[in-house]
């Protein structure tokens, strides 16, 4: 069911399909750095409101500096990166993504896996549910001096709906803007046909993505669905949504799940399958990169099991019934990247959670909040207090970072996790 | 200081102080059926609201003169200071008088606290306006020309009668008239700021968020009569700066006071942007929701929450620096205000390729101790004079 790997930290346990989407990322790494002595062109891109299909389309690659921030925040290269964009000039105050990529770039723009990035050939903004993006790819500008920029302004559901203007709108800049830009960095023309079955691809894999994380609706779960969930996101919130190397990805994972779940298996964590499951959470904002194994394992070592997560939904909200669809391409791309999680609005992201917490039969919630990223963090108490109004669920809080070290206080968060889940077993106890 | 200029001063300031917004209230009661719409910084288009026969009112924080007991609870430690203060001014019942609010999209912390605000308040109107961040006019301007259409339709349904064109136009041309005041009052600082100290200047400004719009377009054009009457403003060896990184979270009175003591005149700045947004007049002639549309995307104010298709960020305060006579450029931003320090060093970099001088610091609406301030806005200011010296 899984091998052992090692890591600085000693054996890890990862299923099958984690090793899969480590060749795939690796692989994907490995193509940026011979893009440009094979003259492949190269988009740089976020993952909300990635357009992956489209670029595909065009045979571009995309580069996400999310990710690469995230898996330089694994590989504790982060740290160095963001003194570095300090040093620069930049604010303690801000974004550490934005740092870290800016400190990666200002030294050599070395990729996580130690191979380079190419430089981009296009500045993809697709402005989705995060301020700090349009700030990001305008600091990047000015980085590379002469690269295109394209814009989509993706408007924010602020009432919970999403408008016809708004997806006119989107497809309009799509027209307008953004095609005419990758047709030009690429020298191809828009293959609509192309695109539609780039787009099938990804129903395809979005469909064995929601059964996989549904799975854990199930008790025991046989997932994690944030720590292991991560995993799960990768490749589809990264560069394989659309294609078949994707598509295939998410085959052979709900086919391991299905497997796991027939022997009534849980998760897999780094230290091996989780034996027992004593506490069912929902978890709401993105992990801790730098520590993330760390985290993980305040978790499961209380037996606690996250079943179902908001960050896992920030590249695409699936579970809710949205599919890529290829009859009719252009307006798909638009509602995707309306309705990602972090272009939702407080209400809206509530009332999600609260669904997560019954549908998923969770005993408690946890807002994991972090400093860098206010479209997450602001107004994360008061959903708390919404959430514990609501279900009777009791809620925890804890604080971190995305990547910077210097803010993750690993004794202070296993503390506040521990008497949380202390409260939950009381809790429990008083029940019966 | 002459009787006149000195009531006038004294009448500002009180309404600065006014966090209970008192102005609001009694401008409510001296009618029947009057409405009143709160808007966070930057820009909103005040016209509708005016149009609408309603009182537009900046909602900015409560500054220094609020304790914040509530709103801390609302917000962690490292989010800017303004959502914590407007939400303990709602909570302490200090917005009763507004029937509504707008938050423009500024940054991810106020597009958040509408979502708070549809939560905490679910009687009350409030819109997030999302302003356009594409220029063209058949996309960006199409998609703008609907959300204003949205908000002309709410604001009549709260008024309780349509917004005619005529009276859109009506309220672009009085709006238009604030605007030129405001601009008459920014170039005349920009010659004699020794007349025109921005202590004053921004009081006079702020009035404007609160008193309806013929009446600050008076106040202004007074002030501007006034101001230069006094014999004992004289012209001092001071440096011309500009400030930057104000447009949202305000700065305590003291800290503007505390950078002119230190020897700085300030002879540009981003306060209160949204009052001086557009570059010119609005058309007044036509269909006044396409023209409010047009100038929207043709005559905005260049700032950290608006996209430059050009990519030439820093340009604009280059420019204002030349424009205005300036020696040197204040940062001046308030603490985790992602649009302001996510701007700065291109700022920044805009300014070393022109060789201006430039100085950073941070500070939070409710900062009390301005010594620090005090000594490194001086340390900067002498050291412009002793470069323009040499």
């Amino acid at each position: 069911m899984s091998h052992n790997q090692t890591d600085r930290n000693g054996p890890v346990q990862k299923e099958r399909s984690m090793a899969l989407q480590k060749e795939l990322i690796g692989g994907h790494f490995d193509a940026l750095a011979r893009a440009k002595e094979e003259g492949r062109k190269v988009v740089y891109t976020f993952v909300p409101g990635n357009l992956t299909e489209l670029m595909r389309s065009f045979d571009l690659l995309p580069v996400l500096p999310e990710i690469n921030a995230l898996q330089s925040g694994m590989r504790k290269l982060s740290g160095d990166y963001i003194s570095e964009a300090e040093k620069q000039g930049h604010s303690e105050d801000v974004c550490t993504y934005v740092k870290c990529d800016i400190g990666m770039l200002k030294k050599g723009n070395i990729g996580p896996t130690g191979k380079p990035i190419p430089e981009p050939d296009l500045l993809l903004l697709s402005y989705t549910g995060c301020f700090t993006f349009m700030k990001w790819f305008e600091l990047l500008r000015q980085e590379y001096e002469g690269c295109p920029v394209a814009m989509l302004h993706v408007p924010y559901q602020a009432d919970g709906h999403v408008h016809s203007h708004y997806r006119d709108y989107i497809v309009e800049q799509l027209r307008t803007e953004v095609i005419p830009k990758l047709e030009q960095v690429s020298g191809q023309a828009y293959d609509e046909d192309k695109l539609r079955s780039n787009l099938s691809l990804s129903a395809k894999a979005e469909d064995d993505l929601v059964w996989v994380l549904e799975s854990a609706k199930n008790v025991p779960s046989p997932i994690d669905a944030y720590f292991g969930g991560v995993y799960y996101i990768g490749p589809i919130f990264g560069a394989f949504r659309g294609t078949q190397e994707g598509a295939d990805y998410y085959q052979t994972l709900r086919a391991e799940i299905e497997e796991r779940l027939a022997n009534q298996q849980g998760p897999i964590t780094p230290d091996g399958e989780l034996d027992e499951e004593r506490y069912r959470l929902v978890i709401e904002g993105p992990p801790n990169w730098t520590s993330f194994r760390e985290f993980w394992k305040m978790f499961y070592e209380e037996g606690a099991v996250v079943v179902a997560s908001s960050y896992t939904k920030v590249g695409g909200l699936y579970d809710r019934g949205f599919r890529h669809d290829p009859t009719c391409p252009l307006e798909s791309l638009a509602d995707y990247c309306l309705g990602c999680y972090t272009n939702l609005s407080l209400p809206a992201r509530v009332d999600l959670l609260e669904d997560y917490v019954r549908e998923y039969h969770a005993d408690g919630f946890m807002i994991n909040s972090v400093k860098s990223c206010n479209s997450f963090s602001a107004g994360q108490l008061l959903m708390l207090r919404q959430l514990e109004e609501r279900t009777g669920v009791p809620g925890g809080f804890i604080e971190s970072d995305l990547v910077d070290p210097r803010y993750f206080s690993a004794a202070n968060i296993k503390n506040r996790i521990e008497s949380y889940l202390q409260m939950l077993e009381q809790k429990r106890g008083a029940a019966a | 200081m002459n009787p006149d200029l000195a009531h006038l001063v004294e009448r500002v300031s009180n309404l600065y102080e006014d966090i209970a917004f008192q102005t609001v209230r009694d401008w409510k009661a001296a009618g029947t059926g009057r409405h009143a719409i709160g808007y966070m910084p930057i820009y909103v288009p005040r016209e509708l609201i005016h149009a609408a026969g309603m009182l537009p009112v900046g909602i900015l924080g409560a500054g220094d003169r609020l304790e914040i007991i509530r709103g801390d609870a609302y917000f962690q430690s490292y989010i800017c200071h303004i959502p914590r203060s407007t939400i303990e001014l709602a909570l302490t019942q200090r917005l009763e008088a507004l029937d509504g609010m707008l938050f423009p999209s500024i940054c991810d912390v106020i597009r958040n606290l509408s979502g708070m605000w549809q939560m905490l308040f679910p009687e009350r109107y409030v819109r997030y306006v999302d302003l356009p961040q594409n220029f063209d006019p058949a996309v960006g301007g199409t998609f703008w020309r609907q959300e204003l259409d949205t908000l002309r339709t709410d604001l009549g349904r709260i008024a309780g009668r349509e917004i005619a064109d005529r009276d859109l136009r009506h309220s672009i041309t009085v709006y238009n008239e604030n605007r030129r005041a405001l601009r008459q009052l920014y170039e005349a600082r920009s010659e004699r700021p020794w007349l025109f100290p921005t202590s004053e200047v921004y009081l006079v400004l702020r009035a404007g968020t609160v008193l309806p719009v013929e009446e600050h377009t008076e106040i202004v054009r007074r002030y501007l009569e006034l101001a230069p009457l006094e014999n004992d403003r004289l012209e001092q060896d001071m440096s011309r700066v500009v400030l930057v990184g104000m447009f949202c979270e305000q700065p305590p009175l003291g800290l503007l006071i505390t950078l002119e003591r230190a020897g700085c005149w300030i002879v540009d700045d981003d306060l209160l942007l949204g009052l001086r947004w557009m570059g010119g007049d609005v058309p007044e002639r036509g269909d006044p929701l396409e023209n409010l549309v047009i100038a929207y995307l043709e005559q905005s104010a260049q700032t950290a929450s608006v996209y430059q298709p050009e990519g030439r960020r820093g340009t604009w305060l280059v420019e204002s620096v030349q424009h205005n006579v300036a020696e040197g450029v204040i940062f001046c931003a308030p603490s985790f205000c992602d649009p302001a320090l996510l701007e700065q060093p291109m700022l920044v970099a805009a300014l070393d390729q022109a060789g201006i001088p430039h100085t950073q610091f941070k500070y939070s609406e409710n900062t009390g101790q301005f010594a620090v301030i005090r000594e490194q806005a001086g340390t900067f200011s002498d050291s412009i004079r002793l470069w323009s010296e040499a």
